[in-house]
């Protein structure tokens, strides 16, 4: 294949298109092997909930004081996972950055698979998984309702509105890329597929005109949810008075760290993705850079919050407040506090060198390091304040067991199951939207050398 | 579109030679004229003037988001209103917490009923038959679409060709010459 930079401007829509296709081709080995893997992992996490649902709940390490353990990490971990998807796709749309282009659709499908794995958590920390539908305000025969002053659940409105609208904005950007494959993909069965999936598009003038429309909207909606969900799922711990969670600055220091924790996901999926799959043309260093300086930014803000309520918890006066983080610094957690603090706090800073951000090695080992950081925060902040509350006389500590660790792994394997089969079966670069930014194909640029 | 009329569609590789066909389309007569291109550009909204037409997009979004508001505020109002429980000391009826499922509610069924607005009226009411949609259009082509009585067919024709046209296709039909 000849220089991308050395072709015409419709050779390089074509070149898009091609590229695209060629990513939606017969997996190979290599791809069945990881899925394999993949798959193993999965069917061990679902073996080990099974096992819970079969024995009872005592098989997870979570019991008193501590009754949120990694179940509830889990869950935290991944919604937050989810919020940079939607941050690109609909903040930095509206903000008109060009860098969300190539990657957005990642960053979305990202986001929707994501969710659909926070959103077992839940459900897998009951006692009673069947009846998880008590918690959705129903018509009922004893006349019962919900309560809504309760900050549970203000987030099951709030997940699974962000679940049902990042899933119809991942479709909604996928139409025009979806027809694009049906007028080139052989096959009956495929071709039938991809024309219901596109509904009909053509390209129209008429179409695109409601369509950007459409989309701004969308957008303008997508951008607060982003900001409400993660603040409500602060909530789920800022509304009781445990020293360590009863603090006014949760919600911005979630939603940032939500950003910062989703924005290193991005990185760690598109580095291989852009290798495996030729994708040098589309997924740049300009890309790169951005997400990089966003994650400055937000790691900025996560590390400023841990400052804070380090200075508040002494300025304060509040001896539970204070004794709760001089713990979580030196006590038996002291660990993973530190991990936190290097790897999220310190680490992500070294992206102010350029060299170090066009690196693809070192940012793919940073963009881990922050997960790893990221979802530590999420163990320190609920299981350290559950161990040492007000009482000395109910003081505990919690190890979580290989049934809670087996979950968890299952749990990213089944993130990565979906993934996995969304780079073989969906566009995974928005072949419309780039197509905005490459230039447009016009005779009077290309002069004598074409015809 | 009218049942009796015919099509001929012109495709094109520059977006500035179809842009000029459609100006010199209009500037003779013809309006019915449909364009497709393989992304949104501003050049082709600007020739066909759809902006003066702005999109019913937005009252589906306007409708959709109040209503959600109202169904969020009317639902934990009334259900606790239906079985009045003290918890913490708080009145039955507390807007504070309430506004959360509000907006909630807000989003999710404004933009349910923008995505129904989408259908609607990008797709539903003026619809192209396949036989009249060429699938390069999807890739590095793009199209005019011109719907006009048969006598004037010959004349929509030269215009398409003069402007730098690569191919007419007639009802669908690739015509050669």
């Amino acid at each position: 294949m000849s220089d991308f930079n050395s072709l015409t401007a419709s050779q390089k829509y074509s070149h898009l298109n091609t590229t695209v296709m060629n990513m939606l081709t017969k997996p190979s080995w290599g791809w069945w092997t990881i899925f394999a893997i993949d798959m193993l992992f999965l069917a061990f996490g679902i073996y080990c909930f099974i096992y819970q649902v079969y024995t009872g709940l005592g098989v997870a390490g979570y019991s008193h004081p501590v009754l949120w353990g990694v179940y509830i990490t889990n869950f935290v971990f991944w919604v937050g996972i989810a919020h940079s998807g939607t941050l690109i796709s609909a903040v930095l749309f509206l903000f008109r950055a060009r860098f969300r282009m190539s990657i957005y659709r990642i960053a979305e499908a990202m986001t929707v698979f994501a969710v659909a794995t926070a959103g077992l958590f839940p459900i897998i920390h009951l006692g009673r998984p069947w009846n998880f539908y008590w918690l959705l305000p129903y018509p009922n025969q004893r006349g019962l309702w919900v309560n809504f002053d309760s900050p549970l659940l203000w987030d099951v409105f709030a997940v699974s509105t962000y679940a049902t609208i990042s899933s119809v904005f991942f479709f909604i950007g996928m139409i025009p890329d979806i027809a694009a494959i049906r007028d080139t993909v052989v096959g009956k069965v495929k071709k039938t597929f991809y024309s219901v999936a596109s509904l009909g598009w053509k390209g129209s003038s008429w179409e695109w005109g409601h369509y950007t429309r459409a989309y701004f909207y969308f957008a303008c909606f997508a951008t607060p949810l982003v900001i409400s969900v993660h603040s409500v799922v602060s909530w789920d711990f800022a509304m009781a008075n445990t020293p360590g969670w009863h603090t006014t600055i949760f919600p911005p220091y979630f939603v940032a760290g939500a950003i910062f924790s989703g924005l290193a996901m991005v990185i760690t999926l598109c580095i291989p993705l852009r290798s495996i799959f030729k994708l040098e043309d589309y997924i740049t260093m300009e890309n790169f850079n951005g997400m990089s300086k966003m994650i400055i930014l937000t790691s900025s803000i996560v590390f400023y919050a841990y400052l804070t309520e380090f200075f508040i918890a002494w300025y304060s006066g509040n001896k539970y407040e204070y004794d709760q983080f001089l713990y979580r610094a030196n006590g038996d957690y002291a660990l993973f506090y530190w991990i936190m603090m290097v790897c999220n706090g310190i680490v992500p800073h070294f992206l102010w060198w350029k060299k170090i951000r066009e690196n693809l090695k070192i940012l793919f080992i940073i963009s881990l390091l922050i997960n790893i950081g990221m979802w530590f925060e999420r163990f320190n902040i609920i299981v350290i304040s559950l161990a040492k509350e007000f009482e000395p006389g109910s003081w505990g500590l919690y190890k979580p067991s290989w049934v809670e660790l087996g979950i968890t792994v299952g749990s990213f394997a089944w993130f990565f199951m979906f993934f996995l089969i969304f780079v073989r079966t969906l566009p995974a670069l928005s072949i419309a939207e780039i197509k905005e930014i490459l230039p447009v194909p016009k005779k009077k640029q290309e002069g004598s050398t074409d015809e | 579109m009218n049942k009796d009329s015919q099509h001929i569609m012109g495709i094109y590789s520059y977006v500035d030679l179809l842009v000029d066909s459609v100006k010199k389309l209009r500037s003779s007569g013809f309006e019915e004229i449909r364009v497709f291109s393989p992304a949104p550009n501003h050049e082709i909204e600007d020739c066909l003037d759809t902006g003066k037409e702005p999109s019913k997009v937005k009252y589906f979004t306007f409708c959709g988001a109040i209503l959600g508001a109202l169904v969020g505020l009317a639902f934990t109002i009334f259900t606790s209103l239906d079985w009045p429980i003290v918890t913490s000391a708080k009145p039955i009826v507390s807007l504070p917490p309430y506004m959360i499922i509000v907006f909630e509610c807000m989003i999710l069924i404004g933009g349910l009923s923008t995505f129904l607005g989408l259908l609607i009226n990008a797709r539903l009411r003026k619809d192209t038959p396949p036989e009249l949609y060429d699938e390069r259009f999807s890739d590095d082509k793009f199209g005019i679409l011109v719907s006009c009585s048969a006598d004037q067919l010959e004349q929509v024709e030269n215009i398409l060709r003069d402007m730098g046209s690569e191919e007419i296709q007639i009802n669908g039909v690739k015509n050669e010459e």
